[in-house]
């Protein structure tokens, strides 16, 4: 049997300092008292206050529109970008470099970004977040794809195309079916990571166009409000399900 | 296929077919990456090099005067503070990573997936939210200092909030669970063989741990370390929210000389600092991970 | 003559399989001696039993010190034993070199400088590595790393060295070479090896002394020449070199089967179901007239192999045929009629019913 004795105290201290700071934002969001610090009983007031902002609100459409095209565009070079670079290059320098942009710091990515838009001289909007987003986005989908490939077998690919199957035919029928749940792991991480990346947005949008990220930002950097806290427990709702969806999907520690 | 030499012709078919799948498939996300990410990262050593527009921007004359501004004494004590508290932020999380992940590879296969898990779930959350927490836990009136003073252990709450060891803590919160990861997959790793081989040999317990399990996941504690530092030093919300902007880091320098200072060159130069810095740091890892497993020959 | 390690009425179970079923051995101070058995029999979890990586259920497992006094060696951690194990893996420290690999067991017991380096020098030598000390594993061919390992286990001049599995990550022609170098040192050093292997020829040709394994049950420990010649059970006989099993009800020293008695030797009384078994070499092939047949056949395979021919002989009413193994080229050819005879001390009659192969009865007809 796995001894574990002293070794519960990281796990118990590790666990409590992740998650601690969680419970409390879940806990205050019910609180009914105007300073987000001290209880006074259970409230959904600040739940109803943040459907009526309309900033947040704002930032909200604003951050799907963001997501789900930086999603799709992400998924699909992504996952081209994976089979490319596991089964037709076989490259580590080429994988490493696929994948840099998951690593590369964000703030260097934001401002490289902010100074080539500049240069090219586009106006900075939701597009050019989007366009952002992609680059990162791409890189996470395409390091679940190459776990995946890395566990499929190549030579069921390589059948297909010993019999006569084009690269595109075997593609669509061999290839995509069998990475669809690492797909669609690889799309739901990008969405969770879109919605809630900041330093980026922040550099390449628009000040017309505030994503919800920058919403909460300029929230927070102003001081404390109580919906900040209804919003927060909402927030963490949806990237939970997300994550553990996809974790569910494929197994997601594979690939971080 | 009517070249009288068919098979050479074949053959040179099926390279360019390979040479086609290549391009339809890897070239419009390496295209991307390097439109949307080299090419970026390259305009910023180019603007580097050039003077400082009035609006931002640059304007095309060259000049090395923003790599000398970076030694200015008031940039170098910004370099000095950075390191500082990135430091201590990777000395805390590795002190706190490493035992974590070595007691979730103890655990059963099932709760081993549980613990890792609940180790990457708060990673994917929002970032400013994780932030957040921090700003209403350590508030004078928050439930730390209510805790404390409850318990009689301070008197009067503590001025937590607005320190550099707050922003230590963010970061700590932020990055934690990119040590976690890595130490734990490079565990996985370590050869249980190897243990019970020092332990037949006559090392206790802790002894094999020290000079078995610690040293060949070195490269791997070395990746989180580098998680965890290198973002430390470019993240600018967790010195502004918790540091109440009276800790300045090299995120902050380089966000202010972007959007407000509007001195993109000398922003360049900063940033560039942190990549180089990070390549620099995994070149290291590669070379202590070869030495490590012995796979590169040694002059004997 | 006293032994050395005292492996008493040892179980150990994995929730319901039984690793180990009331092993006892008595192992003998400069034997060679091997835990011979097909692969979860049990062996490689006795081994870990003995070097302390597994905790048997029940039983004991005594080593007898250089003065004689017995130590106990179950409440013992694994560093405190004196004993070494070579690991199948060879386990090296991929991050030091051959040296300090050699070095760590020294180490860890406190020695001076000089008397390690010392030692390290004299094995080093002793296994034809004393250039490649300053190599790390990684650089180390496979024959290379596997003297490493076993220099690492002597240097500590343990009185018991375990060995798992030590030749079975190497190919064949360093295999052969590494069983006379492994015999050699073991007669050098003057260590008591035990070695566990799948390998039975291995066995045969290195140890003095072979404990067949299966099941978690010891089914019999004798030298190899008695293991093959007389096999305690079926699942020796079967498992121990080839020939032919036939099955039958034993009467009084023969076997009726084939509607006939078979004379055989029985080294135990046996009744009931029973097995006769029939080494090729001991079986020889008559003409289809000769008097002294005991069996008629056709042959229906003949295999050269130089020096020697096997020829397979079908028997009616028998599943698998009679092998026969004869001197010099094939005299007889496929589809000819010939008789089968053997000297009744050469054919042992084993009980059926011993609860290994009577189980499977696919496997005995």
């Amino acid at each position: 049997m796995p001894r574990v004795g002293w070794l519960r105290v990281p796990l118990i201290v590790t666990y409590a300092f992740l998650y601690l700071p969680i419970a409390v934002l879940v806990v205050m969001s019910f609180n009914a008292s105007k300073t987000p610090f001290t209880w006074t009983g259970f409230s959904t007031r600040w739940y109803g206050e943040l459907f009526s902002n309309e900033l947040i609100r704002e930032g909200f459409v604003n951050t799907m529109i963001v997501a789900i095209g930086a999603t799709v565009l992400a998924t699909i070079l992504g996952t081209l970008l994976a089979i490319g670079v596991a089964r037709y290059f076989r490259s580590s320098i080429v994988e490493a470099y696929s994948l840099a942009p998951a690593i590369i710091p964000d703030l260097a990515l934001a401002i490289g970004l902010l100074a080539l838009f500049g240069l090219l001289g586009v106006t900075l909007s939701l597009v050019s977040v989007l366009l952002s987003h992609v680059v990162f986005g791409m890189a996470f989908v395409a390091a679940v794809v190459i776990a995946r490939l890395g566990q499929t077998d190549a030579s069921l690919e390589e059948a297909s195309r010993d019999l006569g199957a084009g690269a595109v035919t075997t593609f669509a029928r061999i290839t995509l079916p069998s990475l669809a749940p690492a797909i669609v792991a690889g799309a739901l991480l990008v969405f969770t990571l879109s919605l809630d990346e900041f330093v980026v947005a922040y550099f390449t949008d628009g000040p017309n166009t505030p994503t919800l990220p920058i919403v909460i930002y300029s929230m927070v950097r102003f001081g404390v409000t109580p919906e900040i806290n209804a919003l927060a427990a909402l927030l963490l709702l949806v990237s939970f399900t997300i994550v553990l969806s996809a974790q569910r999907i494929t197994r997601l520690t594979d690939a971080v | 296929m009517t070249s009288p030499d068919g098979r050479t012709s074949g053959r040179g078919a099926s390279r360019r077919r390979a040479l086609s799948a290549r391009a339809v498939f890897a070239g419009p996300g390496l295209l991307y990456a390097t439109l949307f990410m080299t090419l970026p990262l390259l305009l910023i050593l180019v603007y580097s090099f050039f003077t400082r527009g009035r609006f931002g921007g640059v304007v095309w004359e060259f000049t090395l005067d923003n790599y000398g501004r970076a030694f200015e004494p008031v940039y170098v004590k910004v370099f000095g503070t950075s390191i500082a508290i990135a430091a201590a932020t990777t000395v805390l999380a590795l002190l706190l990573g490493y035992p974590t992940a070595y007691a979730i590879t103890r655990l059963s296969p099932r709760w081993r997936t549980v613990a890792l898990i609940l180790v990457v779930l708060p990673f994917w959350t929002n970032f400013l939210i994780r932030t957040y927490a921090w700003i209403i836990l350590l508030n004078s009136e928050g439930p730390v200092n209510t805790a404390l003073v409850d318990l009689g252990i301070i008197g009067a709450p503590l001025g937590l909030l607005y320190t550099p060891g707050a922003v230590i803590v963010g970061l700590l919160y932020a990055y934690l669970p990119l040590v976690v990861l890595p130490v734990y997959a490079s565990l996985e790793r370590v050869d249980r063989q190897l243990v019970e081989a020092a332990s037949n040999l006559g090392a206790s317990r802790t002894r094999a741990f020290f000079d078995v399990t610690l040293p060949l996941t070195l490269p791997g504690a070395m990746i989180g370390a580098i998680f965890v530092f290198v973002p430390s030093l470019g993240n600018f919300v967790v010195p502004e929210l918790l540091g109440g902007g009276k800790t300045v880091m090299v995120g902050n320098l380089i966000r202010d000389q972007f959007l407000e200072a509007r001195d993109w060159p000398f922003g360049s130069v900063i940033a560039l600092f942190v990549v180089a810095l990070l390549v620099v740091l995994f070149a290291l890892q590669a070379y202590i991970s070869r030495r490590i497993n012995g796979r590169q020959v040694s002059r004997a | 003559m006293t032994s050395l390690l005292r492996i008493d009425h040892v179980s150990k179970a994995y929730g319901s399989t039984q690793a180990l079923d009331d092993v006892s051995i008595d192992i003998r101070p400069n034997e060679f001696f091997a835990l011979l058995g097909p692969s979860g029999c049990g062996k490689t979890t006795l081994l870990r039993s003995i070097a302390g990586f597994e905790d048997p259920d029940a039983g004991s497992i005594t080593v007898t010190d250089a003065s004689g006094g017995q130590t106990d060696l179950l409440v013992l951690p694994p560093n405190r034993r004196p004993v070494n194990l070579m690991f199948q893996s060879y386990a090296l420290f991929p991050h030091m070199n051959v040296r300090r690999n050699v070095a760590y067991g020294l180490e860890r017991e406190g020695l001076s400088k000089d008397e390690i380096a010392a030692r390290v020098d004299e094995v080093l030598a002793t296994v034809g590595l004393a250039d490649r000390a300053k190599a790390r594993p990684a650089q180390l061919s496979g024959g290379q790393r596997q003297r490493v390992a076993l220099a690492r286990a002597i240097v500590k001049r343990p009185r018991l060295l375990l060995l798992d599995e030590p030749l079975s990550a190497l190919d064949r022609k360093v295999r052969a070479e590494m069983q006379l170098e492994l015999k050699r040192l073991q007669h050098e050093v003057g260590i008591t090896f035990v070695v566990v292997t799948h390998d039975q020829e291995e066995a045969m040709s290195m140890a003095d002394r072979i404990a067949v394994m299966h099941h978690g049950r010891v089914q019999q420990i004798d030298d190899p020449v008695t293991l093959y010649s007389r096999p305690a059970n079926v699942f020796v006989a079967d498992f121990i070199g080839s020939g032919t099993l036939i099955p039958g009800i034993a009467e009084g020293a023969g076997l009726s089967a084939l509607g006939r008695v078979l004379p055989c030797h029985a080294p135990a009384p046996v009744a009931g179901p029973a097995v006769v078994m029939l080494r090729p070499e001991s079986t020889h092939l008559t003409s289809i007239d000769d008097a002294s047949r005991l069996l008629d056949g056709t042959v229906v395979e003949t295999h050269f192999y130089g020096g020697s021919t096997i020829t397979s002989v079908r028997v009616s009413g028998l599943q698998p045929p009679v092998v026969v193994r004869t001197a010099g080229a094939p005299r007889h050819s496929v589809g000819e009629q010939v008789g089968i005879s053997w000297a009744p001390a050469d054919a042992v009659l084993l009980a059926a019913d011993d609860g290994t192969l009577a189980a499977d009865p696919g496997a005995a007809v």
